[in-house]
């Protein structure tokens, strides 16, 4: 369960549509322009980075000027292993962005689980999960009820809640940046968030407390050839917080802008659904690789067959 | 008896060598007599039952086994006896001091004593089987308690003695006799530790503790190897001899022959046997009780007692769900934590997904069925598996693929793979147990290894680590957790759940109590964690902690047992068939499992469990040492029953008087208890006071040993005055009835860190409670504080009328500590600390008291005012008055067995002379007057408070008017309790002067 925390086969990310930069959802001055030029050199930024850095396999999902949110794709889907929970946003108007999602994410082979309970609510956002646990915040966007539908959906993990007061999500504040190693903002609410979150669990987790909250999430990835890899704040937005990161040594280190995004609330994680699914044989048979290496080398080489039968 | 006691508690010790010489002999006697000799002195020690050998016996006999009870625990027995009557009405200190006077008269005149308890044990044959059970149960803890430091660790021990004679087996009385050389050792050490650490507490009790501690332990081993020797014989004997039937993991039924006096050990060695198990302690035995719970059978205590009317049937099961299940040594122990897990798995009490289901199952298949075979299994033979509460046609699919994944994999190796992916589940290893928040929101409390979680339907709202809790209790139907300030907070704060009824509560309490004993208390070097563990309630786990029980695993060394799995019946193939054998020690272990032979490797077992059981031992009686330094707050229990005779006598008495101050909770608590004696077990076990009172000790502990420091200095000197000793029987009794208590509606809980030593002594002292509480009460100046003691008295009226014991007025009248404490000011001339060490005394501030007592005793101010106990006859209305002037001279009442009358009213009335001669006499010019009223659940509240000018003084008297109206189960005692100490809280600066406690009380004959 733990160990391929940060593994990544998939990414699914959305185009952001013409009308993200009048319409979309904001928790900023509504005055603020948002430069739909620039959103889309970062989103191209965005896509290479995990397509052609980090050899991820890149689903792209067409825009839909009805949806002016839709480009975070993360608030309707939660993946962990094999398994994809359709959520409920918590914002009315982001309903609509799940079928989408849903569809792309089913042609993954994904096992699909939809929120339907007309009184839960759930932004992905809202969902950290730290590869032994998740913590779901509590927020306007998120209620008790869609945390509960989480919690049915993987019941092989503890699910903590954790209020989220000032903010817009849980990641508006923090994220993984490392197994066990939890990115967080300097701001009351965030270390307020943390402590919540220390003591609901039965692990420990280490913090790096980043100056502002914004620059806390970032996306934290395992991957075979790469090791370590972590996508954070850019020096020219963050320069404090992004001092911060590059003092990690053990990671690959890439910054990636989120300049205009951010006016819209957007984040680094809000932009994609990354999934761990080269195929489904090989997910199922994750948990038991650990210990079939452990029997030998006779093992190992059926397990490396397996792959290759299945790989993508 | 009484008297007696209070005459000289010097003698006492003598006595008891001679009672221990006198027993030695007798053993020795009843080791040549096979039979019937072995019997009485057992059953005796262990049963105050009338058993035919006895009667057989010349009454020397029965006065020999009374002594040498003594040590072990039958001097309890008739403390109990006593207790029984007297302990309804008197406070839990009281009755303490009561049985330490017994147990003294006893030692030194064996024929004086011999009357009494040759009454008492007739009153206990008339009693009904299931009173005696529970004398025993309470002689045992008594005996415990008289080791003092021994206790913790020669509790069990001693339990051990107690019972092996009867029915332990053979192994175990090895065990036992291996713990009682290291108890010996370890109380040396203890000694050494207390004079050490407890420099505060007080060099005398040390010296007599340790001394007595160490007599304690000499003889106990005697009687213990002769108890070994005994012991086989005794099995065969007399007792009536029940079927048990355990539900094994695998579903087979073992059928197990019991004496009917069997303790739940007996059965559960006599299961672990069968099975081959020796890493036996992360197991246990279950049953369900009237209402269909599962309780835990608890070891130390008889089967019969337990399950009550319940049948004879018992499961094995998982008690404690190792983090780690790879650092188990054995492979049959993890094939057995496999089968608990299929079953939580398939029952779904392990909540898992579909993905770990179907590798769950693959490995149960590989470890059943060994290597996939397309030829013998299909899916329809695979459906004869449970893998999920819900099992579907995809789920076995998905079971036989991931099932050829695993070829060439051991039934050992799939098993440890299948327990790397059960533990990480989140629900792995948590009991949980249905219940309300404050707000009356339906939750789950968890009990885990690491803690406590509490569930929101299947969310997790909340967690509290051990280290986090500082005190577990529950009253009730309630359960509480104290929780340790974080850092910026500046105080406890304390969450409340409530349970379904008492029994659930009562039942979460205990999980806890184990689990944080189990797992939290991990280091083996601090046995006294395992004191902490200690409850208010007499009840504390007394197995192994899970270091303990890793560092035996580590002294296995057998050849791997060779055990079927439940496949190969079911099958009848050999799973091993499989290339197994290459694969490492599991293969080899069934191997040579099966050469050796089947599988008694009995003494194998049992010579390990010996060394096991002496490492475990030799901590624990460091604890025990510990204890005793810390003011022998742990030794509280075993001082009762074995030390008090003698030489921790003096000490405790010291501490008790303090005790005594502090309990005018305690005398509430009593009525309570004694309600609770009347409602719940025909017994009538006092035992539920001193549940309460240790809650109340526990929590202020670390806080008032602030106080105490300076106090305590003082108070030693005073300690050893007279008066002292009479509280300290008082006390005894108490403690007895304490113990008999487990029925008890209230417990506390500290857990204590293992690392912490300073905080444990505290909390040590706290948990003990009782013990620490009196002692640390004393304050600087024992005759100020004598005085002001003696002028507390108890009236207890109680009116037994209704199911529902209503405890009408608690009045304590808080005086101001410069007003009220005219004495105490005078001499201690630190009128802060003196007021100071009286509020905690007297109130359940016992923490402070603790702590007083370790550090000091001078604070034994109080002498125990409870002197008469008025045993209410049937509709009887009893007025008790306890005055320390009294307490010397002490009045016990016969007591009344048979509670015929309906209903009763009891009123104890708690106050300190002094303050009432000050408060009282000088008519002050009144100030103010305000009077408020509050109500919970099932309290009103009523606060009147004057202030008045008095010779230039102003004083300011608080009286409280608390009425608790509830059924039988709410814990009066604890309600009081807890209104004091939340009036002291409240007025940090005021001592409570008097406490009138009065009891209607409608008599139910049933049980809990």
């Amino acid at each position: 369960m733990q160990a391929d925390f940060g593994r990544f086969t998939h990414a699914v990310i959305r185009a952001a549509p013409d009308s993200l930069a009048a319409q979309a959802l904001r928790s900023g001055p509504a005055e603020l322009q948002v430069d739909m030029e620039a959103v889309r050199r970062e989103e191209e930024q965005y896509v290479s980075v995990l397509e052609k850095t980090l050899g991820l396999r890149v689903v792209r999902l067409e825009a839909d000027e009805e949806l002016p949110d839709c480009v975070f794709v993360e608030d309707p889907a939660v993946v962990c292993g094999n398994t994809a929970l359709i959520t409920r946003p918590g914002a009315p108007s982001r309903r609509k962005e799940t079928e989408a999602l849903k569809t792309a994410l089913a042609n993954l082979d994904l096992n699909i689980v939809e929120m339907t309970d007309e009184s839960a609510t759930l932004d992905g956002g809202d969902v950290l999960f730290t590869g032994r646990e998740f913590f779901v915040g509590l927020s306007k966007r998120t209620n008790r009820r869609g945390a509960e539908i989480l919690a049915d959906t993987f019941q092989d993990y503890a699910v903590s809640t954790v209020p989220v007061l000032g903010t817009l999500h849980l990641k508006s504040f923090c994220s993984m940046a490392g197994p066990g190693l939890i990115a967080i903002g300097s701001s009351e609410a965030a270390q307020k968030a943390l402590k919540t979150m220390q003591q609901m669990s039965d692990h420990k987790y280490d913090k790096l407390t980043v100056p502002d909250d914004l620059a806390a999430n970032c996306i934290y990835m395992n991957l075979p050839d790469k090791g370590h890899v972590l996508l954070h704040c850019t020096p020219e937005q963050f320069p404090e917080s992004a001092k911060v990161f590059e003092k990690l040594k053990d990671h690959m280190l890439i910054p990636v802008p989120n300049d205009e995004k951010r006016k819209v609330d957007g984040c680094l994680t809000c932009c994609s659904v990354l999934i761990n699914k080269p195929s489904k044989l090989i997910l199922t048979t994750s948990l038991a690789q650990i210990s079939i290496s452990r029997e030998g080398l006779s093992t190992s080489t059926m397990t490396c067959s397996t792959h290759q039968q299945l790989g993508c | 008896m009484t008297t007696e006691v209070g005459s000289e508690p010097e003698v006492k010790k003598e006595p008891e060598k001679s009672s221990e010489e006198a027993q030695a002999e007798q053993q020795q006697q009843l080791a040549e007599q096979p039979a019937e000799p072995s019997e009485s002195e057992p059953s005796a020690a262990a049963e105050p039952q009338p058993t035919p050998t006895d009667s057989t016996k010349p009454d020397n006999t029965d006065q020999q086994e009374n002594a040498e009870a003594e040590p072990s625990s039958p001097p309890p027995s008739s403390g109990q006896k006593k207790e029984k009557g007297i302990s309804r009405f008197l406070p839990p200190w009281l009755k303490r001091q009561k049985s330490h006077s017994q147990v003294e008269p006893k030692e030194s005149s064996s024929p004086t004593d011999t009357p009494n308890q040759t009454l008492t044990e007739k009153q206990e044959e008339e009693e009904k089987e299931e009173e005696e059970a529970e004398a025993a149960e309470e002689q045992v803890g008594k005996a415990p308690e008289e080791a003092e430091k021994r206790q913790e660790e020669a509790g069990p021990k001693e339990e051990g003695e107690a019972v092996s004679p009867v029915v332990e087996q053979p192994a175990e009385t090895k065990e036992v006799k291996a713990e009682v050389k290291e108890e010996v050792k370890a109380e040396e050490v203890q000694a050494e530790n207390n004079s050490v650490g407890s420099v505060e507490t007080q060099p005398a009790k040390e010296e007599k503790e340790g001394t007595s501690a160490e007599k304690k332990g000499e003889k106990g081993g005697e009687e213990v190897q002769e108890s070994s020797v005994l012991s086989p014989l005794k099995l065969g004997k007399k007792m009536k001899i029940v079927v048990c039937h355990v539900t094994l993991l695998d579903g087979t039924q073992f059928p197990c022959e019991v004496e009917k006096r069997a303790k739940g050990q007996y059965l559960f060695f006599k299961v672990c046997e069968h099975l081959n198990l020796l890493e036996k302690d992360y197991f246990g035995l279950s049953f369900k009780d009237n209402a269909d719970q599962r309780c835990w059978l608890d070891p130390t205590k008889e089967i019969k007692r337990q399950i009550r009317n319940s049948q004879w049937q018992f499961a094995f099961n998982v008690k404690f769900y190792p983090p780690d299940p790879s650092q188990l040594t054995e492979d049959i122990t993890r094939y057995l934590l496999c089968l608990q897990l299929r079953q939580d798995v398939s029952s779904g009490r392990l909540p898992c997904s579909f993905v770990t289901h179907a590798l769950l199952g693959s490995y149960t298949l590989q470890a059943e069925l060994g290597d996939y075979d397309p030829e013998e299994q299909r899916l329809d033979s695979i459906a004869d598996f449970q893998f999920a509460p819900s099992q579907t046609k995809e789920l076995e699919e998905k079971v036989v693929e991931l099932h050829k994944s695993h070829r060439g994999m051991t039934p050992a190796q799939a098993d440890v793979q299948f327990l790397e992916n059960a533990k990480k589940l989140s629900m792995y290893g948590v009991d949980l147990h249905h219940a309300k928040d404050s707000e009356g929101v339906d939750i789950m409390l968890g009990v885990c290894a690491n803690g406590l979680l509490i569930y929101k339907d299947r969310l997790r709202i909340n967690r509290f680590a051990w280290p986090k809790i500082l005190k577990i209790s529950y009253k009730r139907s309630n359960f509480y957790i104290k929780i340790r300030p974080g850092e910026a907070e500046q105080f406890e704060s304390t969450v409340g759940f409530k349970l379904p009824n008492h029994r659930a509560a009562k039942r979460v309490w205990k999980v806890c109590v184990e689990h944080h004993t189990f797992f939290r208390l991990t280091n083996p070097e601090q046995p006294t964690k395992s004191k902490f563990l200690t409850l208010g309630s007499k009840f504390r786990y007394s197995g192994r902690t899970q270091a303990q029980t890793r560092q035996a695993s580590t002294l296995i060394d057998r050849p791997a047992p060779y055990f079927e799995r439940t496949s190969s019946k079911r099958i009848s193939r050999s799973l091993d068939g499989a290339p197994v054998i290459s694969v490492s020690d599991h293969g080899h272990m069934l191997d040579s499992a099966r050469t050796p032979g089947s599988g008694e490797n009995g003494h194998d077992p049992a010579l390990e469990l010996s060394s096991d059981s002496k490492s475990p031992q030799v901590e624990e009686e460091a604890e025990p040492g510990k204890g005793a330094v810390a003011g022998a707050v742990p030794a509280e229990l075993p001082f009762e029953t074995g030390t008090d005779g003698a030489d921790s006598s003096e000490t405790k008495s010291k501490l008790r008087v303090q005790g005594e101050n502090i309990y005018v909770r305690h005398s509430n608590l009593m009525l309570e208890s004694a309600e609770d004696k009347l409602n719940s077990e025909i017994n009538g076990q006092p035992e539920v006071i001193e549940v309460v009172e240790e809650t109340v000790v526990i929590e202020e502990v670390v806080k008032a040993a602030k106080p105490k420091s300076s106090a305590p200095e003082v108070s030693v000197t005073v300690a050893s005055s007279a008066t002292e000793e009479v509280p300290e029987v008082k006390e005894e009794e108490e403690k007895s009835a304490s113990s008999d208590s487990e029925s008890e509606e209230e417990a506390e809980f500290h857990p204590q860190s293992p690392s912490d030593s300073a905080h444990h002594i505290q909390e040590e002292p706290e948990e003990e409670q009782e013990q620490s509480q009196k002692a640390p009460p004393t304050n600087a100046e024992p005759q100020q504080d004598a005085e002001p003691e003696t002028t507390d008295k108890v009236e207890a009226v109680v009116n037994q009328q209704k199911e529902e014991d209503e405890k009408t007025p608690g009045e304590e009248t808080v005086v101001a500590p410069e007003d009220a404490p005219n004495g105490h000011h005078v001499q201690d001339g630190e009128e802060a600390l003196t007021s100071l060490g009286a509020v905690a005394e007297e109130e359940e501030e016992l923490e402070p008291c603790v702590v007083n007592g370790d550090a000091s005793h001078a604070e034994t101010e109080r002498v125990p005012q409870v002197i008469c106990c008025s045993e209410p006859p049937v509709v009887k209305t009893e007025m008790v008055t306890i005055s320390d002037t009294f307490a010397a001279q002490k009045t016990e009442i016969a007591t009344k067995e048979v509670p015929i009358v309906h209903t009763e009213t009891k009123t104890i009335t708690y106050e300190a002379a002094q303050l009432d001669g000050t408060g009282d006499g000088e008519p002050g010019v009144l100030m103010t007057a305000q009077t408020i009223t509050s109500e919970s659940l099932c309290t009103t509240t009523t606060t009147h408070i004057t202030k008045t000018l008095k010779g230039g003084l102003s004083e300011t008297r608080i009286e409280k008017r608390i009425v608790i109206t509830g059924d039988s189960d709410i814990d009066h005692d604890q309600a009081l309790a807890q209104a004091i100490k939340e009036a002291k809280e409240q007025h940090p600066d005021m001592s409570v002067t008097r406490v009138v406690v009065h009891k209607e009380t409608e008599l139910a004959e049933d049980d809990d």
